[in-house]
C-alpha cells in the first residue's frame, strides 16, 4: 500500500505537483499518464525520496520514504539511463545490484536465466560496458536489474519508450504476470496509452502536476484517455 | 559495503574513457604524472639543502614553517577554482538499498584520497625524512608531517563546505593578498608569525591532535550537511545554466558567414572547453614576459624570443584551431546533413582566428616598453599567426579524428589529441623559429622579421588559393571524419 498524501512540490514559485490524495493497494497495477511536465516523474521521483516534497508525504508500506530507508529493501525502480553505472558491464551491474539485495552468485545466475529472451543475445556476454550499449539496451537492464530481488513494488519510468516492438510486448507479459498473485505492486509511467490502458488495471491521468482523472482501467478506457488528450488540443 | 565501493572506484579509474585513448597518448599522460610526482618528490629531498645554502644561519625547518601559511591559502584558492566532489557518481546509487550515511561516507572519503591531496604528500613525506636524517627529533619530525597532512584534509573538507561561494572565495583570495603584500613589502613578518605556530608542533609533538580533530571534525560536519542534501534537485543536479542569449546581430553585416560566426561565437561562450581555450588565449598575451625579462634570450637564443612572440597574440589560433574540426563533432553529422557550404563552415572559423588574433595583438601593444625589436617581432608573429598559421591549422584539421566533448575542462583533457596536434607544432612553431635564426644569423634582425612577416603576407595574399585547397582536402575527407566523430571515446 502507497499512501500519498497532501504531497506538493515546488520550485521557486511554479507548482509541479500537487497530489492531496492517492492510495495505491498491494499487488495493483498502476499507471500513470500524462503529457510533458504533468508530473509524473516528479512523484516517482518523489517516491523514491529522490527529490523532497514541499509539502506532504508519501509513505510506501507504511515506511515514509523521507524519514527512513528502510524501504529500499523491498522496493525496486528504474528512472533512466543516467541511474545506470556507465563502467561496468551488464553482469557486474546485475551482481552489484544483487549483492545489494542479497542475492548469492547463484541467485543471479538462475534470476537472469529468465530474461534470456528478453535480452534477445544483446546484452549479457557482449564484452561491452553499459555506456556502450544502445539506449533500449541500457533499459532493459534497468528494468530487469529493478525486478532484482523480488521486490514488493516496483517503479518503472517510461518503461516502454526506446523499446524495440517484440520487447514491448515480453515486457507487457512479464509486468502482468508480477501482479496476477496480488502480492507486487507495480508502478509505471507512460505516454503510450495503449500500453498503459494493456498493462495497468489502475490509471490516472496527470496535468499539470495535477490528478485530472482516476480510471479503473475497462474496455472503454483506451476511448476515453484518447478522447480526453485530443480534447486538450482543441483547447 | 566498503568493499562494494572499492570494486566500483577501481572499475571507474581503469575503464575511464581516458585508458581507451591510444598508447602514444597514454604514454605521454603517464609521463607528466610522474614528471609531477617526482618533481615534488625532488623538491621535497632536496629543498632542506638548498634552503641551507641559500641561508646558511637559518634553520630550513623554520624557512618552510614560515611560508606554510601562503602555500595553505594558495592550495584553497587553487582547490576552489579547481576540485569539485566528485558527487555527480553516486546518483544511480540512490535508488538501491544503499544508506544513504554511507553513501555520503564513500564520497568524502574518496575525496580524501585525490590529487590534490596526494601530491602535497610527495611534498612532506620525504621533506620530514629529510629531517629526520638531518637528526631532527623523530618525535617531532613526525608530529609536523602528520600535522601537514591532516591539514591539507581540513582544506579538503573546507573546500567543500564553501562549496563554490564566491564571498568565501573572495575572503580567502583577499586574506592572502593582504598577508603576501604585507610580508612583500615588510609591513609586518607575518611569515615568522605564523610560521612560530607550526614550530610549536615540532616542539610539541601532542600538539598534532588540534589538526587531526580538526580535520576529523570537517570531515562530520560535511558529512552531516551533505546526508540532509543528497537530492536529485540539491547536490546531485546537473547544474542547468539559464540559457542566456546574447544579440548577435552585428554579425549579420558579415554576409553568408554570419550564420557560421553565431554560432562559432555560441559554441565558444557556452562550452567549458572552448571557453576556456579563449579565456586563457588572453593568459598567453603575458607569456613572453619570461622571455622578455632575461637576459639570457637576448644574447644567446634570439630564436626562443620569437617562439614567445608567435605566442603573444597566438593562444587562440593554436588552441582553438588546432582542434577545427573537432568542436563541432558532436553534432558534426548533422551539419554534413544540411545545405551549407563547406566554404562558409571553414571561412568562419578562419574569420574567428584572424580577428582574435587582430585583439591579442592590440592587447600586447605595452610590449613597446621592451623595445621596438621585441614589438616587431610579436608584429611578425601576429601577422604569421593570421596567415600562414590560421590556414595550416585549418588544413591541419582536416587529419583531426577524435572527438571532442565540449563540456569537459580544458585542463589536463587530452580528448581528441592525436598524432596530427604533436606534428603541426613543428611548422606553426618551429617554421618561424628557423627563418629567423638563419636571417637573423645570415643578414641580421631585421631580415629575420621581415622573412617570417613575408611568409605570413604571401599566405595573406593567397588565402583564397590556399583556401580552394582547404575545401577541396576537407570534401574528401567528409566521410572519414563522419565515421570518426561519431564514435564515442
Amino acid at each position: 500500500m502507497i499512501t500519498t498524501e497532501n504531497i506538493s512540490k515546488k520550485y521557486g514559485s511554479a507548482e509541479v505537483l500537487n497530489i492531496e490524495k492517492l492510495e495505491i493497494p498491494t499487488g495493483q497495477s498502476f499507471g500513470l499518464v500524462g503529457n510533458n511536465g504533468a508530473g509524473k516523474t516528479t512523484y516517482f521521483n518523489l517516491l523514491l525520496d529522490l527529490i523532497r516534497p514541499t509539502t506532504g508525504s508519501i509513505a510506501n508500506n507504511d515506511v515514509k520514504v523521507d524519514e527512513s530507508e528502510s524501504w529500499k529493501m523491498f522496493t525496486g525502480s528504474f528512472i533512466d539511463e543516467s541511474f545506470l553505472i556507465g563502467y561496468l558491464t551488464p553482469e557486474e551491474y546485475f551482481s552489484f545490484v544483487g549483492d545489494l539485495r542479497g542475492l548469492n552468485k547463484a541467485d543471479i545466475n538462475q534470476f537472469l536465466s529468465r530474461f534470456e529472451e528478453f535480452f534477445n543475445g544483446e546484452v549479457l556476454d557482449r564484452k561491452k560496458y553499459l555506456r556502450d550499449l544502445s539506449k533500449g539496451n541500457q533499459k532493459k537492464v534497468g528494468i530487469v536489474a529493478a525486478l532484482m530481488g523480488n521486490p514488493s513494488v516496483i517503479i518503472l519510468d517510461e518503461p516502454f519508450a526506446n523499446l524495440d516492438p517484440t520487447t514491448q510486448i515480453r515486457l507487457k507479459k512479464f509486468l502482468k504476470e508480477l501482479t496476477t498473485n496480488r502480492e507486487v505492486t507495480v508502478l509505471i509511467s507512460s505516454h503510450d496509452l495503449s500500453h498503459v490502458t494493456e498493462v495497468c488495471e489502475r490509471i490516472v491521468v496527470l496535468d499539470k502536476g495535477k490528478m485530472v482523472k482516476d480510471i479503473q482501467t475497462s474496455k472503454e478506457t483506451l476511448k476515453e484517455l484518447e478522447s480526453y488528450f485530443s480534447l486538450q488540443t482543441e483547447s | 559495503m566498503i568493499k562494494h565501493f572499492l570494486r566500483l572506484e577501481w572499475k571507474q579509474y581503469f575503464r575511464s574513457s581516458y585508458w581507451q585513448t591510444g598508447l602514444a597518448l597514454k604514454i605521454v599522460m603517464i609521463f607528466f604524472a610522474l614528471y609531477f610526482l617526482v618533481s615534488f618528490l625532488a623538491l621535497g629531498i632536496g629543498s632542506f639543502f638548498i634552503i641551507k645554502k641559500l641561508y646558511p644561519e637559518s634553520d630550513p625547518l623554520l624557512v618552510v614553517n614560515s611560508y606554510l601559511v601562503f602555500a595553505f591559502l594558495g592550495d584553497l584558492v587553487v582547490r576552489y577554482l579547481m576540485q569539485k566532489l566528485p558527487i555527480m557518481n553516486i546518483k544511480p546509487l540512490l535508488i538501491h538499498p544503499i544508506r544513504k550515511k554511507s553513501i555520503v561516507h564513500y564520497v568524502l572519503t574518496k575525496s580524501s584520497f585525490s590529487f590534490f591531496n596526494i601530491l602535497p604528500v610527495f611534498f612532506y613525506l620525504p621533506f620530514s625524512i629529510v629531517l629526520i636524517g638531518q637528526g631532527y627529533e623523530v618525535m617531532g619530525s613526525l608530529a609536523w608531517f602528520f600535522a601537514m597532512i591532516f591539514i591539507v584534509q581540513t582544506s579538503n573538507f573546507i573546500n567543500f563546505l564553501i562549496n563554490k561561494n564566491q564571498k568565501a572565495f573572495y575572503i580567502i583570495a583577499s586574506v592572502l593578498l593582504i598577508l603576501v603584500s604585507t610580508q612583500y613589502f615588510g609591513f609586518f613578518d607575518i611569515a615568522s608569525y605564523i610560521g612560530s605556530v607550526f614550530n610549536a608542533l615540532y616542539a610539541n609533538p601532542i600538539y598534532v591532535v588540534i589538526p587531526i580533530i580538526t580535520a576529523v571534525g570537517m570531515y562530520y560536519l560535511n558529512h552531516k550537511q551533505l546526508v540532509t542534501k543528497v537530492y536529485l534537485d540539491d547536490v546531485v543536479s546537473a547544474k542547468t545554466k539559464e540559457a542566456k542569449s546574447a544579440d548577435l546581430s552585428w554579425a549579420d553585416r558579415l554576409g553568408s558567414v554570419a550564420p557560421f560566426i553565431k554560432n562559432d561565437i555560441r559554441l565558444i561562450w557556452r562550452n567549458k572547453r572552448p571557453r576556456t581555450v579563449f579565456l586563457m588565449s588572453f593568459v598567453f598575451v603575458l607569456y613572453a614576459l619570461i622571455f622578455f625579462t632575461q637576459e639570457v634570450y637576448e644574447q644567446k637564443m634570439p630564436w626562443m624570443l620569437i617562439f614567445a612572440s608567435v605566442f603573444v597574440t597566438g593562444g587562440f589560433v593554436l588552441n582553438f584551431g588546432q582542434f577545427i574540426p573537432a568542436w563541432d563533432s558532436a553534432y558534426y553529422r548533422m551539419l554534413m546533413s544540411q545545405n551549407i557550404k563547406y566554404r562558409l563552415f571553414l571561412e568562419s572559423k578562419w574569420h574567428l582566428m584572424v580577428v582574435m588574433t587582430g585583439a591579442l595583438y592590440i592587447l600586447s601593444i605595452p610590449y613597446l616598453y621592451f623595445g621596438l625589436d621585441k614589438f616587431l617581432m610579436i608584429t611578425a608573429g601576429a601577422i604569421f599567426n593570421i596567415g600562414f598559421n590560421s590556414l595550416f591549422l585549418l588544413y591541419a584539421g582536416s587529419f583531426n579524428r577524435k572527438r571532442i566533448d565540449l563540456d569537459k575542462s580544458a585542463f589536463a583533457n587530452y580528448q581528441g589529441t592525436s598524432a596530427t596536434q604533436f606534428i603541426v607544432i613543428i611548422p606553426i612553431l618551429g617554421l618561424p623559429m628557423l627563418l629567423f635564426a638563419l636571417f637573423n644569423y645570415f643578414l641580421g634582425f631585421n631580415s629575420g622579421i621581415i622573412a617570417i612577416a613575408t611568409v605570413g603576407i604571401i599566405t595573406i595574399v593567397f588565402k583564397n588559393y590556399f583556401m580552394n585547397l582547404i575545401e577541396k582536402k576537407y570534401l574528401r575527407d567528409k566521410y572519414a571524419a563522419i565515421h570518426a566523430f561519431s564514435k564515442k571515446a
